[in-house]
């Protein structure tokens, strides 16, 4: 049987962190990466990791990658603002109202399998190029999944809970904050990051269709500039850097408020 | 109040106002194909410092009995009364401990669910409330689990957090729906117990719901038996004199076989009934 307890080696240890892994994981797709594009030798189909590598910190440092990348997270930070608020709005009337209740019920039925990206053409008649036409699609991103999210956790809080709350005396606005609000809060985290995981894809692709408005364009049109010259390496660059803000903000940002609130309150489901 | 042998409903010894009277109560409610109706035109008084028990098997009312004291539901007929005030709604004048653990709020540590209600209902507030918890905490001895999150406690814990939550709000009347059900035998005699030792200590009124017989008799002085569909009631008995202490000994054992009878063995009675007369 042997001792006890004995400490692990120092290679389980290693083996036994999920980043260590993964980052084992990344680095044979590199070296996948470099060992196909090297001797395929077409910097115009396919280059080189290194050479990607290479444009990329020449975009970051001289180039306006960071500039690029700041319109359009700028441009989602509003549209994501206001698809919440307004989410925030249809879920609590759907929770104090019957009628509310129908009426959010309907409409995630039929907006939420609509693709935000498809509302583009109609979004660019009404508000013309530029912005307004950009954070109209984003709400309409955000707004369907959340509300969706946000309306079956209200739905999922257990009797016992409401019951408990109403025995407090707590009643109308107050019972949706105090009660339901964080009960449910576990589905609205969840909401939130497919929300946000959907808004930024809606947002890069509608940047790639219409591009430029009022000078600066953002990460899309960068990749759609860039293909457009023939600058292969500059537009893996770009694809690069809308995985990499898409990994941080799942992994730093939402992390995060996770280990904050659910893994702390144990209702991570 | 003497009342030394089992028998009759012991409310003569009483000369004060009840603290909650039920009156011909008739409640009933609506599933999707039936409108049930729970309990018929039951009548019960408690008085101050009473632990009632609502005795039953499954099926007879009881619980819904108790949601409609907390004025989760309107009567169909009949009054609920407490101080002499139609109850109309849930209040914090009644505070419910439930079966289910889920009754606390799993973002809140034990302390901060001891103070949520003091200060949402603004019963108590500031220093007050704070030593308030600090105490109720202390009595269900919790004192070193404060402020630690619900999801880390055992079952037990959970439901002496919850005890503590509605015994500082000092409300008029406890109600109790099957508090210690889903425990295991052991937490459950240990829970029984401490529940007593703080009735000893603060003389609290407490509306107690629950199916097992041994338990009524433990921990009520005294017990409203209620027959299923609809929730009527049989009989109305004196326990006071009962405890963890006699159990199993002669009167406990022949007061749990009469009401053991008195649910199950209907036929069984009426019989003796008939050859009495």
């Amino acid at each position: 049987m042997g001792a006890i307890e004995r400490p692990l080696s120092a290679w389980e240890r290693l083996t036994s962190v999920t980043a260590v892994r993964r980052i084992f994981v990344l680095v044979l797709l590199v070296v996948a990466w470099q060992a196909y594009s090297v001797p395929l030798n077409n910097p115009l189909m396919f280059p080189t990791f290194t050479a990607s590598a290479v444009a990329f910190w020449d975009a970051l440092i001289n180039g306006s990658l960071l500039l690029k990348a700041w319109v359009s997270i700028s441009v989602l930070l509003m549209g994501y603002a206001a698809g919440v608020a307004i989410a925030a709005l249809l879920t609590t009337l759907a929770v104090s109202t019957r009628f509310g209740n129908d009426l959010l019920a309907t409409l995630t039925a039929m907006f939420n399998p609509l693709p935000a990206i498809a509302l583009l053409p109609l979004a660019l008649l009404w508000f013309g190029l530029g912005n307004g036409s950009l954070i109209f699609v984003l709400i309409h991103a955000v707004l369907w999944p959340l509300s969706l999210n946000t309306h079956s956790g209200f739905m999922a809080v257990p009797d016992t809970l409401r019951m408990a709350g109403r025995n407090y005396g707590l009643s109308g606005l107050r019972y949706v904050f105090k009660i339901l609000m964080p009960a449910a809060f576990p589905s609205i985290l969840s909401g939130l990051k497919i929300a946000w995981a959907f808004a930024w894809r809606t947002l890069i692709a509608a940047e790639l269709v219409f591009g430029v408005s009022s000078g600066s364009g953002g990460l899309g049109w960068f990749i759609y500039e860039n293909k457009n010259e023939l600058e292969i390496a500059y537009v893996f660059a770009g694809l690069g850097t809308v995985i990499i803000i898409g990994l941080l903000v799942e992994n730093v940002v939402f992390r995060t408020i996770e280990e904050k609130t659910v893994r702390k309150w144990g209702m991570q489901s | 109040m003497i009342a030394a042998s089992p028998e009759v409903a012991g409310t003569q010894g009483h000369t004060a106002r009840p603290l909650l009277e039920v009156e011909g109560l008739t409640l009933q409610y609506k599933t999707k194909e039936h409108l049930v109706t729970a309990t018929y035109r039951v009548d019960f008084q408690v008085y101050s410092s009473d632990r009632f028990v609502l005795l039953g098997p499954s099926g007879c009312g009881k619980s819904t009995l108790l949601k409609g004291v907390a004025g989760f539901m309107p009567p169909t007929e009949g009054k609920i009364q407490l101080n002499g005030k139609p109850v109309t709604r849930p209040g914090p004048d009644r505070m419910m401990v439930f079966q289910e653990f889920d009754q606390l709020l799993p973002w809140k540590t034990v302390r901060q669910n001891v103070l949520f209600p003091m200060l949402t209902s603004g019963r108590f507030q500031g220093a007050e409330a704070e030593e308030k918890a600090r105490l109720y905490i202390d009595k269900v001895n919790l004192t070193q689990f404060a402020d630690i999150y619900p999801h880390m406690l055992s079952g037990g814990m959970k439901q002496r957090v919850a005890i503590a939550r509605a015994m500082a709000m000092e409300p008029d009347i406890l109600l109790m729906d099957e508090p210690f059900a889903s425990l295991d035998a052991l937490t459950r005699q240990k829970m029984q117990e401490e529940l007593l030792q703080l009735w000893d200590d603060i003389r609290f009124t407490v509306l107690f719901v629950t199916h097992s017989i041994e338990e009524a008799i433990i921990v009520g002085n005294r017990i409203l038996v209620l027959s299923p569909h609809p929730g009527q009631v049989r009989a109305e008995l004196n326990a006071h004199e009962y405890g963890h202490t006699n159990l199993g000994g002669e009167n406990f054992v022949r007061l749990q076989q009469r009401i053991h009878n008195m649910l199950f063995a209907e036929r069984v009675e009426e019989e003796q009934v008939m050859k009495h007369e």
